[in-house]
This record gives C-alpha cells, sequence and structure tokens, in this order.
C-alpha cells in the first residue's frame, strides 16, 4: 500500500552534482593542451572581418546556379564520379579476389592433415602483408602520387581507389571466406577436388550473399570518396567542387553540395536495396 | 489422421520426372537481372572514362614510376625535420581528439530532439533535426574543411571543426537511435512522478545508454584519426598539410618520412584499440 509518508520527499538537487563537475573540469583540463595545439580559437570565426567574409560567401548561395550549361557540366562530373567509383571497384576486385583466394586458410591443402606447409605459410603470410600495406595508405595519398605520375584526371583517382579497396576488399573477404563453415571445403578437398573446384563449389555457394553485399556497401563508400579524391586533382564532381569554392563562387558551391548530398543518399539507398534484396 | 486422401497427390511419383536445368536466364531470375545490370553499369563506366591506360602503362610512366620511387629513398631524418613531422603528429592526433570529443557533445545535443523518448511523445523537432544530421553526415570531412577554410582561415583549426561537423551528423544518428531503443521503465517512472523531459533524459535514458554511446565515441575516433591525417591536404593543418607541402615542392624524402610517421601513427592506433577491445570483450 502507498501512503503519504512511504513517499519520500524528491530532493531538489542533483546528489552528485559535486562528481559531476569535478569531472568535466578533469575533461577540461586534459582538453586543455589539445586546443591550445589546434589553434582552437573559436572566437575567430565571430571576429567582424571573418563574419563579413563568410557572411559574403553564404549570401552568394542563392539562388543556386542553375544555368542549363552548368547543369549539363555538373550532369557529366556526377556520371563521371559514379563511373569512377565503379571502374576503382572493378579493377579492386581484379587485385582482391586472387590475393583473397591465396591468403585464405580454409583452402590450403596442406593444412588438412596437421600443420600447414612452411611455403604455403609464407606465401599466405606475405598476400596478408600485401593486403595490409595497400589498405592502410589512404586512398587520397594514393591519388597524389599517381597524380604526379600520370597527370590529372580520373585515371588517378581509378587507380587510388582500386589499390585502397584492393587491400580492404581483400581482406575483408578472406576473414569471410574463413569465418564460414569449412566442413563442405574440406570434404571436397579431402576427396581430391582441386582448390578452385573446392572454392566454387564449397566455399563459394555458403558465402556468396555476404560477400556481394560487402561489395555493393564498399561500392557506396567508393562514390563518396571519389568525390573527395577529386579536391587533389582527381576529376568528377570534387574537383569543380574545389575550382568553385576557389573562385567563391556559392552559388555553384550550392548547388553541386546539394547534387552530392542528394547522389550519396541515392547510393545510401540502392545499396540498402540491394543488400536487403541479396540476404 | 484426417481421412484418406487420395494416395495420387501426397505421394510422390515412384520415379521423378526428368527435369532440364533453369535456363540460364529467364525473366524472373533476379540474379540474373542484378548481374546484367552490374556489368552494363561497369561497361558504361570503362567506356565513358578516358582513362589513359597508355600512358600509365607504357615503358615512360613506369620508368617514371620508379624514379619517383626511388627518390623516396633514403628518408630525411634530420633532426630538425622529425621534430617537425612529431609536432605534425600531435598536432593530427590533438585534432582527432578534440573533433570527436566536440562531435559527441553536439550529436548528443542534435540527438536527444531527433529520438522520440516514449509512445505518446510527439518529439515535434525529429524529423528537422534528422535532416540536419543527415546532411552534416552526408558532406565528408574533407568537404567540410574546405568550406569552413573560408571562415577559420588555414590550419588545424578548421580541420578540428571539419571532424567536429561530419562526425557530429554520424553520432547524433548513431546516439538518436541509441536512445530510441533504451529500455523505457526508468524513463517511465521519472515521468509518472512528473520530471520533464530533460530531466528524465540525464538521470533516467542517459545513464542507460552511456556505455554504448562510449564505444561509439572510441570508434568513430579510431576512424577520424585516419581522416584527420589526410585533411591537411586542403590546408587544414596536421600531417597531412606537411605532406601535401613538401609534396608539392617535390621534396620526396622528406615526403617518405611523412608517410612512414603516417603510417606508423594509424598501425599504433590499430594495435591499441585492438588490444583495448579484445581486453574489454573478455
Amino acid at each position: 500500500m502507498r501512503t503519504a509518508e512511504g513517499v519520500q520527499a524528491v530532493p531538489q538537487r542533483d546528489p552528485a552534482w559535486l562528481g559531476r563537475v569535478a569531472w568535466i573540469l578533469t575533461a577540461v583540463v586534459l582538453l586543455w593542451p589539445l586546443g591550445v595545439a589546434t589553434e582552437f580559437k573559436p572566437w575567430v570565426l565571430f571576429e567582424r572581418d571573418n563574419l563579413k567574409v563568410t557572411a559574403q560567401f553564404l549570401g552568394t548561395f542563392l539562388p543556386l546556379a542553375h544555368s542549363g550549361e552548368f547543369l549539363e557540366m555538373v550532369a557529366r562530373e556526377t556520371w563521371r564520379t559514379v563511373a569512377m567509383a565503379t571502374v576503382g571497384v572493378a579493377l579492386a576486385l581484379v587485385l582482391a579476389i586472387p590475393l583473397s583466394l591465396i591468403s585464405t586458410r580454409v583452402l590450403s591443402v596442406s593444412a588438412l592433415s596437421g600443420r600447414m606447409a612452411l611455403l604455403a605459410s609464407l606465401v599466405r603470410t606475405g598476400a596478408r602483408w600485401l593486403l595490409i600495406v595497400l589498405r592502410s595508405i589512404p586512398e587520397l595519398v594514393w591519388a597524389l602520387v599517381f597524380v604526379r605520375v600520370v597527370g590529372l584526371g580520373p585515371t588517378a583517382g581509378v587507380l587510388a581507389i582500386a589499390l585502397t579497396y584492393g587491400g580492404m576488399l581483400g581482406k575483408v573477404y578472406g576473414e569471410i571466406l574463413e569465418s564460414g563453415e569449412a566442413q563442405p571445403t574440406q570434404a571436397l578437398l579431402r576427396n581430391g577436388s582441386s582448390r578452385l573446384q573446392a572454392f566454387f563449389y564449397g566455399l563459394l555457394p555458403t558465402n556468396a550473399g555476404e560477400l556481394t553485399s560487402y561489395t555493393v556497401y564498399r561500392w557506396e563508400c567508393a562514390i563518396r570518396s571519389s568525390v573527395v579524391l577529386g579536391f587533389v586533382g582527381a576529376g568528377g564532381l570534387g574537383q569543380q567542387l574545389d575550382n568553385s569554392m576557389k573562385m567563391f563562387n556559392g552559388g555553384e558551391v550550392a548547388t553541386m553540395l546539394l547534387v552530392f548530398v542528394v547522389l550519396v543518399a541515392l547510393a545510401d539507398s540502392t545499396s540498402a536495396w540491394l543488400r536487403k534484396a541479396l540476404a | 489422421m484426417n481421412g484418406m486422401k487420395p494416395s495420387g497427390v501426397t505421394q510422390p511419383a515412384a520415379n521423378q520426372p526428368y527435369r532440364l536445368p533453369p535456363p540460364l536466364f529467364s525473366a524472373r531470375c533476379t540474379a540474373c537481372w542484378f548481374t546484367t545490370g552490374i556489368l552494363a553499369l561497369v561497361v558504361a563506366s570503362f567506356w565513358s572514362l578516358d582513362l589513359q591506360w597508355r600512358q600509365f602503362l607504357s615503358m615512360e610512366a613506369l620508368r617514371s614510376m620508379g624514379r619517383f620511387v626511388a627518390e623516396f629513398f633514403p628518408p630525411d631524418t634530420s633532426t630538425a625535420f622529425l621534430h617537425k613531422v612529431i609536432v605534425g603528429t600531435w598536432e593530427t592526433l590533438a585534432m582527432s581528439v578534440l573533433g570527436t570529443v566536440l562531435a559527441a557533445v553536439g550529436g548528443l545535443a542534435l540527438a536527444i530532439p531527433a529520438s522520440r523518448l516514449h509512445a505518446e511523445d510527439h518529439a515535434p523537432f525529429r524529423g528537422f533535426t534528422r535532416w540536419v544530421l543527415n546532411a552534416l553526415r552526408s558532406i565528408p570531412e574533407l568537404v567540410w574543411a574546405a568550406l569552413l577554410l573560408i571562415s577559420a582561415g588555414l590550419g588545424p583549426f578548421a580541420g578540428t571543426l571539419a571532424l567536429a561537423f561530419h562526425t557530429a551528423g554520424v553520432l547524433g544518428r548513431l546516439f538518436a537511435e541509441a536512445i530510441e531503443n533504451a529500455p523505457a521503465g526508468p524513463g517511465e517512472a521519472l515521468r509518472r512522478h512528473g520530471a520533464g523531459r530533460l530531466k528524465v533524459v540525464a538521470y533516467a535514458t542517459l545513464p542507460q545508454v552511456l556505455p554504448q554511446l562510449m564505444s561509439y565515441t572510441l570508434y568513430r575516433w579510431e576512424n577520424n584519426i585516419r581522416a584527420a591525417a589526410v585533411l591537411g591536404v586542403v590546408g587544414a593543418g596536421g600531417l597531412g598539410q606537411l605532406l601535401a607541402f613538401h609534396m608539392g615542392l617535390f621534396q620526396m624524402n622528406k615526403t617518405a618520412t611523412i608517410l612512414g610517421a603516417m603510417l606508423l601513427m594509424v598501425a599504433l592506433v590499430d594495435a591499441l584499440s585492438h588490444a583495448l577491445r579484445r581486453g574489454l570483450t573478455r
């Protein structure tokens, strides 16, 4: 039974306020040197001159640039961005599939009878290291390097995506193949099928859905990064965006940002739909 | 048992009728359409991009590539330059930490109006804040940095803000999902006693979801270190700015040192977070 005396008086002040204030103060003291290192001065944003420049730039956002010629250019560059991502992922597959086949432990014949042979294990470790190196250099750095070698244009961007994504896809493919059930593959191998046969009839059918859905997801990521790669001169929407920003042409920047947001949302929903259809 | 059935319906035929394998392409085969669509996309992409394979695969290009790689060695290890690289690395790390902390605070501030706290909650700003979060999230860090350079000037401050903007979008959405999925009991109890929306969030919802929010934030921090390393390419400070500067001057020995520092930093952070996560999950 509930009586009036049973209900305690509600404290009007947070009983743990001292501890909370202490934690916040500690966090601020710890973050202080970081603020110094990053020249963190928010008031810079609100200085008169800066405010004027920002307001001017933002003021030119409207009206959006919408001349026929400009829109045609944006459409062309948007397609180029998608095409760069697609070609990049296609080339990444050329790199990732053989490397992940080489590095998968499940397809080892010698491992069936206890330990993997020395040579086989060395080759597998080598392939893994190659994948790690490819993956750990950011695509932007690859793009900077390739822009020096092949010049400005989509080739540099495509190569950068191919190398980084080749590393990522190869690593994850290897993990997917090894995480699944190994018995069908091993049964095939024990009965004398070749490694490729064991892959096609044992390993691939059980993991195909997961492999495809990860690839589609990576394609979506590649679209995002191909825009970014344009900023170092690899063509596509990013390069045009960079140019317009340097010219302080707010209307063009706003249109392209809008197109970009829509493109990302479309890629996002397409990839979500495809992954759901595949699951 | 519900009566006798005609035997021909339930029993399979003694001999399975000989069946042809399914046709290679039928209008109902989703996988076929999927594959065709993807092949068409890939072919169209290859066809429409003017890729300079000849230039890339020619002997001339390979030779210049070789020369380019050879110029990387030996990396510049003079004390003065190493000091510069260490300062750059510290700047990158600081950018990533501060950007992530700001993003977590901002993301939480946006996540609370963006989530429906209980079934009868109208959450009038839910649609609008979700839209803001999506906009913040779908513009990449690098584009934010290029935009913010105009008002924040060259340097790590613009990079920190860029990281904070993009990550706030990502974290805000994750936080909102976590808050909406939190068990409703404690919040309901407070609400019955007449506590307001803010008090319910602060004393019932947040304490429940805090571990989840922390782990999302840590995960994004790991991502942000990678992002911070390259943000400088557009002039937003850190190792990336050093990299773009020295690569622009074709000082390849220095570029090699910076690349090495970048790889080392990312590898160390990876190893650390791997160890931490293993320690936490055990």
